[in-house]
């Protein structure tokens, strides 16, 4: 059967590599320092999908996301390894989302595509680890949904089976479409783009980053529609502006701490034999070893 | 009304430890905010097995759903058991597990109220909170603190308009103590019928393989932890062999594990494990927040490490400024000679 998939990705700072000027001198940070990469794990549900495509010839994939208009660089790494189009949802008003405004901007702008077959998103995104977005937006949508998945067994009758990761082993777990999935780390990374794809696409972009006329390219616009990535604002998905951005957020940041630590007064030793020596024999006189 | 509850995680018939670990955290947000503590546990054949158990940390009242179908954990019926359950009781706060059941449950019963959640914290306060913008004064609200930004700051959340205040935090995190083995609380067998749908029971477990943890790394008194600076695979075979000397367990750090040195569940920190060994070794870490998070309450910390500079060493008892391929093979030798 062809499936309907779309693709929950994010944007993130690339939080794994963080130099020294990731924070201001004022304990903000310091964003410009930081790469934006495609969420890891969003890269893994990618594969997921772009996998039940290949096995169900007719599928569609379109990659959703929210954020600025840079953000569009995650839906051409889609069309890179061949998925179907994407949706930018970008507008001030989502700014400033806690996981529960984000899901309910993902789940108009859904509502707006019209509920797929699959939903699929990588389990969390790196710059919050907080895991809520997918069950969020399966709650959202009235939809089921299984999270942790490690890989797509089989999908058969309107049925989907799956395993997933639960604490200390796996499970597999069966349930009827249309669901939402979240996808691990662990589950088979995504292949690598796609030379005559990179060819076709590099020049996508949403309205918003458009050379304007006369610039070079822009006419290829008209003559490629391909080249255009759907771009949506609050109107544009019937979104009720009360429930998006800060104020569609009940979580509220009260503090924000750089990271300074309690000093202690700690020994100072080489790593020459007489040090490391007398150490070892300090923790074995107070029995702290051995 | 406006009490403390406790989401309780069970397998088969047993409590898990993170839930008796948040209970005794619940216990104590109960008593400083003058209301009582309630539990919630749902499972197959449970009425009997668990009860006692769960009032001995100071519950004051127990709801049971005991029926086929909720083990094992699927996400609807016991979404629609919270929901129903909270639209009745009108909790001020609900705390669960930063597990794979409670990371899943938690966000659906959060959207499904209108109301805030905070993932992983590795601190639960209570204070007052002044929106400034709005003008507006609240009293006794719920801290969240977490690390958050790859661990880079320390973020204080709160929840001012929405209840319940919903947080998830990690197993290990917080300890449990038993309040009073006869703790007398009420408990009450709820009508499952009443609060699931039949519909709902439609994702089905088809086969379930759980293995015991592979590590001791929670309970070991040593850990021997490994960060990026151990330089590859072969560098933590090194540390193995200390573990292995010292009888203790083996931990990394999350760059250790991304960059593919040693497997994730020896990650330790705000998204792995929590550790309290009587001594830490952190060899070539370089002690982001989020790894702090999760060893700061060991006893005595040595940081092995070229740079004399590397935050962790702030926070340890002995600093051995050196590389980790010179340094570990001497405690090793020295260990070998000195503890006949």
């Amino acid at each position: 059967m062809s499936l309907k998939i779309v693709v929950l990705a994010k944007q993130v700072p690339d939080t794994r590599n963080v130099g020294p000027d990731a924070m201001t001198p004022q304990g903000t940070v310091n964003r410009a320092a930081l790469p934006a990469i495609f969420n890891p794990e969003d890269l893994n549900a990618l594969e997921q999908a772009l996998r039940l495509k290949d096995q169900n010839p007719g599928s569609t994939i379109h990659i959703l996301t929210m954020g600025p208009p840079r953000a569009t660089e995650v839906i051409r790494e889609g069309l890179y390894r061949g998925t179907d189009g994407g949706y930018l949802l970008t507008d001030r008003a989502f700014a400033g989302a806690d996981t529960l405004a984000t899901s309910y901007a993902l789940s108009m702008a859904i509502r707006k595509i019209g509920v797929p077959d699959l939903i699929i998103g990588g389990r969390q995104a790196i710059d919050g680890d907080t895991a809520q977005v997918g069950p969020q937006v399966a709650q959202k949508l009235g939809l089921n949904q299984i999270t942790y998945v490690t890989s797509i067994d089989e999908i058969k009758d309107g049925q989907i089976t799956v395993t997933r990761h639960i604490d200390g082993g796996v499970e597999r777990v069966q349930a009827p479409l249309p669901l939402l999935l979240t996808v691990n780390g662990d589950a088979a990374p995504c292949r690598p783009r796609n030379a005559k794809l990179v060819m076709k696409y590099k020049r996508a972009m949403a309205p918003m980053e458009r050379p304007a006329e006369g610039l070079p390219y822009a006419e290829e616009y008209d003559k490629k529609p391909y080249l255009t990535v759907t771009q949506w604002g609050v109107a544009d998905v019937d979104g009720d502006l009360e429930q998006c951005g800060l104020s569609g957020s009940p979580t509220k940041v009260k503090a924000v701490q750089n990271i300074v630590f309690k000093a202690k007064e700690s020994k100072q030793l080489t790593a020459a034999d007489a040090d490391v020596e007398s150490l070892v024999k300090e923790l074995l006189d107070s029995h702290t070893i051995g | 009304m406006n009490n403390v509850f406790v989401y309780c995680e069970i397998d088969k018939t047993t409590v898990e430890e993170v839930s008796f670990e948040l209970l005794t955290k619940g216990r104590k947000l109960a008593n400083q905010l003058g209301v009582q503590l309630e539990a919630i546990v749902a499972g197959a054949g449970i009425k009997g097995h668990v009860e006692k158990e769960i009032l001995s940390y100071g519950v004051d009242k127990l709801h049971v759903f005991d029926a086929e179908g909720l083990y094992p954990y699927t996400t609807k019926p016991q979404t629609d058991i919270l929901v129903n359950l909270f639209k009745q009781e009108k909790p001020q706060i609900c705390l669960m597990g930063a597990t794979v059941i409670g990371r899943d449950l938690g966000p659906c019963v959060s959207s499904s109220l209108t109301s805030g959640l905070t993932a992983d914290c590795t601190a639960l306060e209570i204070g007052d909170y002044d929106d400034k913008k709005a003008g507006k004064h609240y009293d006794n609200l719920l801290y969240q603190i977490r690390p958050a930004f790859g661990g880079n700051i320390v973020a204080t959340i709160v929840n001012p308009d929405h209840r319940p205040q919903m947080a998830t935090v990690r197993s290990g995190v917080m300890k449990a103590e038993v309040v009073d083995p006869e703790y007398k609380g009420e408990v009450i067998y709820e009508d499952v019928a009443k609060f699931v749908p039949a519909e709902d029971y439609i994702v089905k477990v088809l086969e379930r393989h759980v293995e015991k943890a592979k590590n001791n790394l929670k309970s070991s008194p040593i850990v021997v932890a490994g960060g990026y600076g151990v330089g590859s695979k072969e560098g933590f075979d090194l540390l193995r062999k200390l573990a292995e000397e010292l009888h203790g367990e083996v931990g990394a750090s999350r760059a250790a594990v991304d960059a593919g040195f040693c497997e994730h569940e020896l990650q330790i920190g705000q998204t792995g494990v929590t550790v309290r060994p009587k001594v830490y070794f952190a060899c070539g870490i370089s002690g982001a927040i989020q790894h702090v998070a999760g060893m700061q309450e060991s006893g005595i910390i040595i940081s092995i490490n070229t740079d004399p500079e590397a935050p962790i060493n702030k926070i340890a008892d002995y600093v051995i400024t050196g590389s980790v391929e010179e340094v570990v093979p001497k405690l090793i030798k020295y260990y070998k000679e000195n503890s006949k």
